[in-house]
């Protein structure tokens, strides 16, 4: 049901969240592809591995999510040619805000985490809106169900502020086994309030081993 | 050969419907370090000498890495060479892009050959070499192209000259002292079909030792890639090149079955050269 005969967009739900460690990356999101009152699948993958180190979680409209999934893995394919490595975290991190800003008056309807490990082998996480604003963070949630996650997150995680002196690591002291049980936890508690997240959530762990994927049940209604 | 009255144009023929720019051009290629490709059912190897201006510098890459399924080695003009290589592989991610699959390699090559403009002659960029030989204010390439890849008709090895011309090969080798490389080649392409990787490879540093005549076959003069079924296009690591190397060397010193023939037969420097 469109809203107007010529609104182009549709937010398919969802929820993404995302944690840094001190060497490890975990991100996760649930797998329901909604719209409006229906549900078109329980299993939609909302993340996608970008490169060795970085991983994409994407909520908001999943069009727009492959349509920039696909640019970026394309971009980043001219980069190994010209650089003969793979894209880092923070490099990538830029290039997704120039690409999400390009369309700054058409913008992909996107509310995107990209999670890897930076140059050192540390975690990191950037959170951005849709127009490709991005900031490092320690932590950070997208998509219907994170106004019910990021308080909770807040209180756990203790992200120090930005303001502070002198300046404090982001990323959490949480042990990689902590750090997932906590978003299964986060996960479960935004699927009994939010309508658009549940079905199952996919995590995927990021650490200097490689990346790991692990799926976990959710309520379904 | 050489300074003929109809050579200052590409545009122009000469009486004998020669396009002498276009033949001066694949001289250039005939000028540059050789490269060598074979091709098995499974596999096709790419292999290139790794000629250095002076002993001060470094040697130029010669193969370059179009997509997982295809690759290409050079010999001419390297300039042209990494051009070319550039617009290959744009191709190939646009196609990926648009069909989610990889590019079939004849695809490729006649597009690299002759492609329709898509925008008129006032265009910076058209990187088709057809057409660089119907325009007089360019020039052709200068570099020859032996594409390797596969595709789901399996594996290919094609030859792209500065003329526009493709062809597709069993086996063959391009740049100077080429024409060695080819009559080893030629002995023995007709099983290539049949071998493994490791007989396709190492047939391929035999034919690059031919075009070296003398000179010491060294991991560092040579530079092998290989593109396969199951296997992504990708260079071999200088070490593994080696260790070829030197248990070649000793199936050589000691007579074997599988020895090929020696230099004295496999070099004939100054055999005539084919277009």
């Amino acid at each position: 049901m469109a809203l107007r005969g010529d609104w182009v967009y549709e937010n398919n739900g969802g929820t993404c969240v995302a944690i840094a460690g001190s060497d490890y990356c975990v991100i996760a999101a649930d797998t329901r592809l909604s719209v409006g009152y229906s549900i078109y699948t329980r299993d939609y993958s909302k993340i996608c591995k970008l490169a060795d180190k970085c991983v994409l979680a994407t909520s908001g409209f999943q069009g727009d999510m492959k349509a920039l999934q696909k640019n970026l893995a394309a971009r980043h394919l001219i980069y190994q040619h010209q650089h003969n490595k793979q894209m880092g975290c923070p490099v990538m991190a830029q290039h997704l805000s120039n690409t999400l800003y390009y369309k700054r008056f058409f913008p992909y309807y996107t509310f995107n985490i990209l999670g890897g490990l930076d140059s050192d082998g540390k975690g990191c996480v950037f959170t951005y809106d849709a127009v490709g604003s991005y900031e490092r963070v320690g932590y950070s949630a997208q998509g219907t169900g994170a106004g019910l996650i990021i308080p909770v997150l807040d209180n756990q995680l203790k992200s120090p502020s930005p303001l502070l002196l002198p300046a404090k690591d982001a990323v959490t002291p949480l042990s990689e086994v902590e750090a997932v049980d906590l978003l299964k936890d986060v996960f479960a508690s935004a699927t009994e309030r939010d309508i658009y997240t549940g079905d199952k959530v996919e995590i995927v762990v990021i650490n200097a081993s490689g990346i790991r994927q692990e799926l976990m049940e959710l309520r379904k209604d | 050969m050489f300074r003929n009255q109809y050579d200052t144009d590409v545009t122009t023929w000469s009486p004998a419907g020669r396009l002498f720019q276009v033949e001066y051009a694949m001289e250039a290629v005939k000028q540059g370090a050789a490269a060598v490709g074979l091709r098995s059912a499974s596999h096709v190897v790419l292999a290139t000498v790794n000629k250095a201006a002076s002993d001060l510098s470094s040697y130029q890459k010669k193969v370059f890495k179009i997509d997982d399924h295809i690759g290409v080695a050079i010999a001419g003009l390297t300039a042209d060479g990494r051009v070319l290589s550039r617009y290959l592989r744009n191709e190939c991610i646009n196609h990926a892009f648009v069909y989610e699959s990889p590019l079939p390699v004849s695809r490729l090559v006649v597009r690299l050959a002759d492609k329709a403009q898509r925008i008129s002659g006032l265009t910076l960029m058209i990187l088709q070499e057809q057409v660089c030989t119907q325009r007089s204010w360019k020039r052709p390439y200068g570099v020859g192209l032996l594409v390797a890849g596969l595709d789901e008709t399996g594996a290919h090895l094609y030859y792209n000259c500065p003329s526009g011309n493709y062809f597709e090969y069993q086996a063959f080798a391009i740049g100077s002292r080429s024409q060695a490389a080819k009559t080893f080649l030629e002995r023995r392409f007709e099983s290539f079909n049949n071998y493994s990787r490791d007989e396709l490879i190492k047939d391929a540093i035999f034919a690059i030792k031919e075009t070296l005549q003398g000179e010491k076959l060294t991991s560092a003069i040579c530079t092998l890639a290989v593109v396969g079924k199951d296997e992504a296009f990708h260079l071999i690591d200088q070490k593994i090149i080696q260790e070829l190397i030197d248990s070649m060397e000793i199936k050589e010193d000691a007579p074997a079955d599988q020895a090929p023939v020696t230099d004295e037969d496999g070099s004939t420097g100054a055999a005539p050269m084919d277009i």
